[in-house]
């Protein structure tokens, strides 16, 4: 299954249908993406206005995850879809709950930045949770984009970065535990910290499931619960 | 859904749902690694080989090679003119029938060669049951349009005609439809039944093979299930091979799909993953709808 092929059902209503429904998922993976940014910046900066506009914003993600399965029901119903059809409505299903997941963990984020806007600052204004921050924000995008051109090499490529969340998330526990350790009025402050490199590191492994509905929608083949070595071949193949 | 599945064929079981415990599960046989039983692996009902048919001088077959199962449904699916009907009557050597026809290759029945000099074709019909796309009940009653071929046979018991027909009325899911009017003339019902008795007739010889050719394509949708649900409790006794228009009937009915294209066969596996993931291009292009 290629991108070139999508557009072309002999019935054209069809094909309106699942490119609307590509485009809402689009839109839908753009501002989960937003809204992580948002999130992380408000965290970084203390930005209690910031953080506040990222959670009222959390319903729109759940109202395009409704919208979006409604939609992708009907066509199972009516239009009984085969082969790169069918896989392009499950990557779509699928896909949604993942992102609607992640619209959860920046909210979270978000809430984290309004506690700690009130806290003492550290001396390095969370320069780890920024970075952290950036990396699953790029996956995201990277998912998204692998999606859009269908390019499973891509999503492989993306899901790998998964690694350097997990290394770091692993950094900032540690240091962490060490501000705990040193000191336990930092113990409230710290905590929330590590709720938010928490969210982070999740919004990484639902990027990660992206990637893996990629390969399935353009391969075929099913890349859950194998190592990323096997899946990077599988991609390949 | 539950009407449909009471109504149909008669022996369907009413246990009461039970959960499975875990420990019952064969966890070797779970998503990908359930094992896709490929034709080839399966037990063998009908082999085809290198198989090319002419009408006059225009090719109709090019080549067909595959094995068709045993006591599973193999479909056939491609748009009209592709060779699917045309191939499924030289399996019961109906082409014989069409002057112009030549036929090159082999259709091995049990390792024996169907086209062979030896075959009387009428015992090859026998073993080789059809039914066709429009109901064709003998103006005859009921119970005459079953007893038919047994009478052909020259069975003459009456108990023993009364016993087959009552089975295979039975097997076709139409006994309790007609049991009270069994003398009444075929032609009353309507498509549904009409269809159903056919199928009684085909199976009423005994039959190691049913080639139905559309055989729910002029029926409702109700009848067409009916049909449906048939094809899958027949398939326990017999091997059945079906043309088909309607994909979802085909992805619905069958355990293996061999997908036609102006005489070539382009793909041919197991039915699931001819759906999900087909192997050539023109078959997704096909089942998906698209331009090929």
């Amino acid at each position: 299954m290629d991108k070139n092929t999508m557009g072309q059902h002999i019935s054209r209503q069809f094909n309106v249908e699942l490119e609307e429904i590509r485009n809402k998922v689009m839109a839908m993976g753009g501002l989960v993406e937003e809204q992580i940014e948002n999130a992380t910046m408000a965290l970084v900066s203390g930005d209690v206005e910031q953080a506040e506009g990222v959670i009222s914003r959390d319903y729109q993600v759940n109202a395009l995850e409704v919208d979006i399965d409604e939609e992708s029901i009907q066509i199972l119903a009516r239009r009984q879809p085969t082969a790169g059809d069918l896989r392009l409505i499950v990557a779509v299903i699928k896909t949604i709950t993942d992102l609607e997941r992640m619209g959860d963990q920046a909210e979270k984020v978000a809430r984290m930045a309004v506690h700690l806007a009130d806290m003492e600052r550290p001396r390095n204004q969370y320069s780890e949770l920024q970075h952290m921050g950036d990396l699953v924000r790029k996956m995201l995008h990277g998912a998204l984009d692998a999606f859009a051109r269908m390019d499973a090499e891509a999503a492989a490529k993306v899901a790998q970065e998964d690694l350097k969340v997990d290394s770091e998330y692993d950094a900032i526990m540690r240091q962490m535990i060490t501000f705990m350790m040193e000191d336990p009025r930092n113990v409230k402050r710290t905590l929330d910290t590590m709720w938010s490199a928490r969210a982070l590191e999740r919004i990484g492994d639902h990027a990660r499931n992206i990637c893996e509905y990629v390969i399935y929608l353009v391969k075929g083949k099913d890349v859950r619960h194998i190592t990323l070595e096997q899946m990077t071949k599988e991609a390949r193949d | 859904m539950s009407e449909m599945t009471t109504s149909s064929a008669g022996s369907s079981n009413n246990e009461s749902p039970k959960a499975t415990p875990t420990h019952a599960i064969d966890m070797s046989n779970l998503g990908r690694g359930r094992k896709i039983i490929s034709p080839e692996d399966a037990e063998t009902c009908l082999q085809i080989k290198n198989l090319n048919l002419f009408y006059g001088d225009k090719q109709a077959l090019n080549d067909i090679s595959m094995v068709i199962p045993k006591q599973c449904v193999t479909a056939y699916i491609g748009p009209s003119g592709c060779g699917k009907s045309t191939l499924l009557r030289c399996i019961n050597r109906m082409n014989d029938l069409i002057d112009t026809v030549r036929i090159e290759g082999q259709i091995l029945l049990d390792d024996q060669d169907i086209y062979d000099k030896d075959v009387n074709v009428a015992d090859l019909r026998r073993r080789v049951g059809m039914v066709f796309q429009k109901p064709n009940p003998f103006p005859k009653s009921i119970y005459e349009n079953v007893a038919y071929g047994l009478r052909l046979q020259g069975v003459k018991d009456r108990r023993s005609l009364d016993e087959i027909v009552e089975n295979s009325l039975k097997s076709a899911a139409l006994w309790d439809e007609v049991k009270d009017r069994l003398h009444e003339s075929a032609l009353g019902g309507s498509g549904g039944p009409q269809q159903r008795l056919g199928i009684a007739r085909a199976i009423a010889i005994e039959p190691e093979v049913l080639l139905l050719d559309e055989p729910a394509s002029a029926l409702d949708p109700i009848s067409t299930l009916k049909i449906e649900e048939l094809i899958y409790e027949l398939k326990t006794k017999y091997t059945i091979v079906i043309v088909t228009h309607n994909m979802q009937q085909a992805a619905r009915v069958s355990d293996y799909t061999a997908f036609m294209y102006m005489g070539d066969l382009i793909e041919f596996g197991d039915t699931n993953t001819l759906f999900t993931n087909p192997r050539e291009k023109q078959t997704e292009d096909y089942i998906t709808g698209r331009y090929g």
